[in-house]
C-alpha cells in the first residue's frame, strides 16, 4: 500500500516536473514557412541563445505561415498575450505591414517590441549600362520626367522595397509620389533579372539580394542606404554621402506579447544583448549578408514606432492603406 | 572536354555510400509524398528542411537528399493521377486525363511503367540540358518581361478550350471560375486585400493544392457517398503487369518533342511544372489531331505529360541556380534551402563553388536512375492499391487527404475550404462541366493577371505595350490561333468524342 502510495507520488512528481520544464521552454514562432528569413531568424537566434546558455532548454521553433505573418500577430495578440515564454520573429515587413494596416486591423502597440539584431542594407541598383552612373543622376531624371524611371523590387506595391526609393526623393525634395512606377515582382532576383533585361531602370532590395549578381558585371549597385559603408562593399557609396540622409535596412528581430511583466521583457532583451554580442552571431551575420544594426529594448520600441508614423504617412498618401 | 571533367568532379563528391543512401531514401520518401493527394513536391521538401539542419548535413548531403525528393516526388505525383483520377500534386494534373481512362481500359500497369519511362526521359533530358546550357539559357529570362508573360500565359488559356470537355463554353465557364477564384487574396500590385470578407486566412488567396484535393478527391468521396458505393469511377479492371515496350517505342518522338517544351517552360521564371505539362499535352494533342485520341486514354497523352513536367522539374533549376529567381513552388523553397546552407545562387555560382553545382548535377543524374530502377519494378505493389475495396480505400484517400493538407498551415480553415471545394467539384461534374481548366484557372490566374498589372504600370496604361516586343507578338499569334483555328476546323474535322468519365 505504501508502496502504491510512493509510486503514485513519484509519478505526479516526475509530471509535475515534466509539466513546469514544457512551461519554462521558450518558443519562437516564425510567422512563415521554413527556409525564409523570419524562419531563419528564429532558428539561428534560438540556437545560439540555447549554446551560450542564455537559456536552459532548446527554443522551439514553430512556423505559423499565413498573411504575410498576420495570422502569427493575430495568434499571439489574441491567445498568447500574457505568455512569458514566446519570442515572435520579425523584421521590416512586420512594421511596414502594420503601419498599413495590412493586419485586417491589429496595430504595433499590441505587442511589445524587444529589439533588432542584424540588418540587410537595402540598396538601388541599376543595370551596368544604364546612362545613370549616381543617385543624383537617377533623382534628377525622375524629377525632370517621372515616368521615364521604372524601379523593380521584391515586394508587393507600399512595401518596404517600394518605401525606399519613396523615401530618397521625399529628401530631394520630390513630394509627387504617387508618379513614380514601381512594379513588385518574385523577389529581389526576379527584380534585377526585370532590370538588366530592360524592362524596368532601376531595382530597389536588399543587400543580399543583389550579392551575386555584383562580381558578374551585369549590373552596378548606386546607393546603400546605411549610415557607414558597409563593410566588405567599400566601394558602394552610400545615399547619405550622395546626399540623400535615408536609412533603409531590413532588420531582423523579435516582438514579444504585451501582457508580459517588464521584468520578463529585460530578460528577453538581455538575452537577445548577449546574442548580439557573441562571435556566434557574428558568424550568422557574415555568412547570411547581414550588417551589424543592434538597437535592444527601450531604445528600439522608439524606433519601430518612428518608423511606423513615417511609413503609415507615406502609405496614405500613396492610397495602399485600409 | 570540361564537361566532362567537371561531371566527374560532380560524381566524386555525390557518389560515397552515404550520399547514395541518402539518395534512395530520398527518392522513396519524395515518391509516396508525391503519390499521396494534398503533399506535392513543393510542401515535401518544405517539411524535409528542418530534418536536413536536424541531422547536421552539410551542403552536399542535404542538396542529395532534397534533389532526390524533389524528383521523387515529380515521379509520385502520377501514380494517383492514373490509378485514383487523383492528381498527387498540381503538376500531374493533366496525367488524370489519359493516365485514367487508360486504367479503366485494364491498363494501370502499362501506364505507371510507361508514365515512368516518359518520366525519367524528361527528367535525364533535362538535367542534360541543364548541364550543357545553363549558363547561356540563363540570359533567355532577360527577354521576358512583363508584356511576354502575359502573353505566354494567354496563350495557355486560348488552348484550354475543348480539352478534357466536348464542349468549349463548358471549359471557358470552369476557366472562368478558376480565374475568379484566383483573385481572392492580397493583390500584390495594390497591396489590398480583395475578396478576403475580412478573414485573415484567405489573405495568402486559395491554395490550389486546397482546391486540387477537394475538386478532386473530396468530389470522388460525395461521389460514392451518393451511389452508396456501386457507382464509384474507383475500381480498375486489372491485367498483367509488364512492360510495354511497344507503347514505349510508339512514344519516342512524344517524349522528345515534350520533354523539349517541358524544359523551355521551365527555364521561364514562374511558368513552372504544370505550364510545361499543359504545354506538352497541348503540343502533342494538336500534332495528333483528332484521330489521336487523346482524352480516350492513348499512351501518347501519358507520355506527354509526363515527360514534360519532369523536364520542366529540371529546366526550372536554370534560373534558380544561374539567377537565383525560382522558376516554380518547389525550385523556390530548394533556394531557400541553398541560402541556408549559405550558397546564394547567381550568375557567379557555377565559377564559384563548381562542387556545389556539379554535385547538384550528379545527383540529380543519380537521383533519376534510382527513381527508375525503383519505379518500373514497384509497380506491381502500386497496383496492388487497387485490390483494396473502394470502401476501404476512399476513406483512406480521404484521410490522407486532411492530414496532408492540414500539414500545409496548420489551419482548419483550409480544410473547410476543401470541403467546399468538394461540394463544387460535385455540382461541376453533376453538370459535366470539367474541373481541370478550373484548377489552371487558379493556378496560372494570379500570375497572368500580375503580369498584366506591371505591363500596364511601365507603359502609363498603353495597350500597344503588350504588343511591343518580337517575342510577345508571336505568343499572341499562337493565342489567337489557338483560340480561333478550332472554331473553323471543327466544320472540317470529326466531333471530337464525348469523353466518358
Amino acid at each position: 500500500m505504501t508502496n502504491r502510495l510512493f509510486k503514485a507520488l513519484m509519478t505526479s512528481a516526475v509530471l509535475g516536473l515534466g509539466a513546469t520544464t514544457a512551461i519554462s521552454a521558450a518558443e519562437c514562432i516564425a510567422p512563415a514557412n521554413p527556409g525564409g528569413g523570419w524562419d531563419f531568424t528564429c532558428r539561428q537566434i534560438g540556437k545560439i541563445m540555447y549554446d551560450i546558455k542564455a537559456v536552459d532548454t532548446p527554443v522551439q521553433v514553430t512556423n505559423m505561415p499565413g498573411a504575410g505573418g498576420g495570422l502569427a500577430y493575430n495568434h499571439v495578440v489574441s491567445e498568447r498575450a500574457d505568455d512569458g515564454d514566446l519570442i515572435v520573429a520579425a523584421s521590416s515587413a512586420t512594421t511596414t505591414r502594420l503601419a498599413q494596416n495590412a493586419y485586417a486591423g491589429m496595430t504595433a502597440d499590441q505587442v511589445r517590441f524587444v529589439g533588432a539584431i542584424g540588418a540587410d542594407p537595402g540598396v538601388i541598383v541599376v543595370a551596368a549600362d544604364s546612362p545613370y552612373k549616381s543617385l543624383g543622376d537617377l533623382v534628377d531624371a525622375i524629377k525632370a520626367d517621372p515616368g521615364s524611371v521604372a524601379f523593380a523590387g521584391g515586394s508587393a506595391v507600399g512595401g518596404f522595397d517600394h518605401m525606399k526609393p519613396l523615401m530618397i526623393l521625399q529628401k530631394a525634395g520630390f513630394t509627387d509620389i504617387t508618379k513614380v512606377k514601381y512594379i513588385g515582382v518574385d523577389g529581389g532576383a526576379d527584380a534585377i533579372t526585370q532590370t538588366v533585361g530592360g524592362f524596368t531602370q532601376a531595382m530597389t532590395g536588399d543587400m543580399s539580394e543583389v550579392v551575386s549578381f555584383l562580381s558578374n558585371g551585369d549590373i552596378r549597385v548606386i546607393a546603400v542606404l546605411t549610415d557607414e559603408r558597409v563593410p566588405g562593399f567599400d566601394d558602394i557609396p552610400t545615399a547619405k554621402e550622395q546626399g540623400y540622409d535615408v536609412v533603409a535596412v531590413n532588420w531582423r528581430g523579435l516582438y514579444v506579447p504585451k501582457g508580459i511583466s517588464d521584468e520578463k521583457f529585460d530578460e528577453w532583451a538581455g538575452k537577445l544583448q548577449q546574442v548580439a554580442d557573441s562571435p556566434e552571431w557574428a558568424q550568422a551575420m557574415k555568412d547570411n549578408g547581414l550588417a551589424p544594426f543592434t538597437k535592444v529594448g527601450g531604445d528600439f520600441q522608439s524606433y519601430v514606432d518612428g518608423l511606423v508614423a513615417d511609413i503609415a504617412a507615406m502609405s496614405k498618401e500613396l492610397g495602399v492603406t485600409q | 572536354m570540361d564537361i566532362l571533367s567537371n561531371l566527374a568532379l560532380g560524381f566524386g563528391v555525390a557518389l560515397s555510400p552515404y550520399t547514395l543512401f541518402l539518395a534512395v531514401c530520398g527518392c522513396f520518401l519524395g515518391t509516396i509524398i508525391g503519390a499521396l493527394p494534398g503533399l506535392g513536391p513543393s510542401n515535401g521538401v518544405a517539411i524535409l528542411i528542418p530534418i536536413t539542419f536536424t541531422l547536421g548535413l552539410d551542403a552536399t548531403s542535404a542538396l542529395v537528399l532534397m534533389t532526390s525528393v524533389y524528383y521523387g516526388a515529380m515521379y509520385g505525383g502520377r501514380i494517383s493521377s492514373i490509378l485514383l483520377n487523383i492528381p498527387g500534386d498540381e503538376p500531374a494534373l493533366m496525367t488524370t486525363l489519359d493516365g485514367y481512362p487508360m486504367a479503366k481500359q485494364g491498363r494501370a500497369g502499362d501506364a505507371l511503367v510507361l508514365s515512368g519511362v516518359a518520366s525519367f526521359v524528361g527528367a535525364f533530358l533535362a538535367t542534360i540540358g541543364l548541364m550543357l546550357l545553363a549558363p547561356s539559357l540563363a540570359r533567355v529570362a532577360f527577354l521576358f518581361g512583363p508584356a511576354e508573360y502575359f502573353a505566354l500565359y494567354l496563350l495557355a488559356f486560348c488552348t484550354l478550350g475543348g480539352m478534357a470537355s466536348n464542349n468549349q463554353a463548358k471549359a471557358a465557364l470552369a476557366a472562368c471560375i478558376g480565374l475568379g477564384i484566383a483573385t481572392i487574396g492580397v493583390d500584390s500590385s495594390s497591396g489590398l486585400p480583395r475578396l478576403t470578407g475580412g478573414n485573415l486566412h484567405l489573405y495568402d488567396g486559395v491554395d490550389f493544392l486546397v482546391a486540387i484535393v477537394g475538386l478532386f478527391a473530396i468530389a470522388e468521396v460525395f461521389f460514392f457517398i451518393e451511389s452508396h458505393g456501386k457507382g464509384s469511377s474507383i475500381g480498375v479492371k486489372l491485367d498483367k503487369v509488364g512492360i510495354p515496350w511497344g507503347d514505349i517505342w510508339d512514344t519516342k518522338w512524344t517524349m522528345l518533342r515534350s520533354s523539349a517544351v517541358g524544359f523551355i517552360a521551365g527555364i521561364l521564371p514562374g511558368a513552372g511544372a504544370s505550364l510545361g505539362s499543359f504545354m506538352a499535352y497541348m503540343s502533342e494533342k494538336s500534332i495528333a489531331g483528332e484521330k489521336g485520341g487523346f482524352g480516350t486514354g492513348v499512351p501518347k497523352g501519358v507520355a506527354a505529360p509526363e515527360a514534360g513536367n519532369n523536364a520542366a522539374a529540371g529546366g526550372a533549376l536554370v534560373p534558380m541556380l544561374t539567377l537565383g529567381v525560382p522558376g516554380s513552388g518547389t525550385t523556390a523553397v530548394l533556394l531557400a534551402l541553398l541560402m541556408t546552407l549559405n550558397i546564394t545562387p547567381g550568375p557567379t555560382l557555377f565559377t564559384d563553388r563548381p562542387e556545389v553545382v556539379w554535385g547538384l548535377i550528379a545527383s540529380l543524374l543519380i537521383a533519376n536512375i534510382v527513381l527508375l530502377l525503383m519505379n518500373v519494378p514497384m509497380v506491381k505493389i502500386f497496383v496492388k492499391i487497387l485490390m483494396v475495396p473502394a470502401w476501404i480505400l476512399l476513406p483512406g484517400v480521404t484521410m490522407i487527404s486532411f492530414v496532408g493538407i492540414y500539414s500545409l498551415s496548420g489551419s482548419y480553415f483550409d480544410l473547410l475550404m476543401m470541403v467546399g471545394f468538394g461540394a463544387l467539384g460535385y455540382i461541376l461534374r453533376k453538370l459535366d462541366i470539367p474541373t481541370v481548366p478550373v484548377i489552371l484557372g487558379i493556378l496560372l490566374g494570379g500570375n497572368m493577371e500580375d503580369a498584366l498589372r506591371r505591363a500596364m504600370t511601365l507603359s502609363d496604361g498603353d495597350v500597344t505595350y503588350l504588343f511591343s516586343s518580337p517575342i510577345a507578338i508571336g505568343l499572341w499569334v499562337a493565342a489567337i490561333a489557338g483560340f480561333v483555328a478550332p472554331m473553323f476546323l471543327r466544320n472540317i474535322l470529326k466531333k471530337p468524342q464525348a469523353i466518358t468519365d
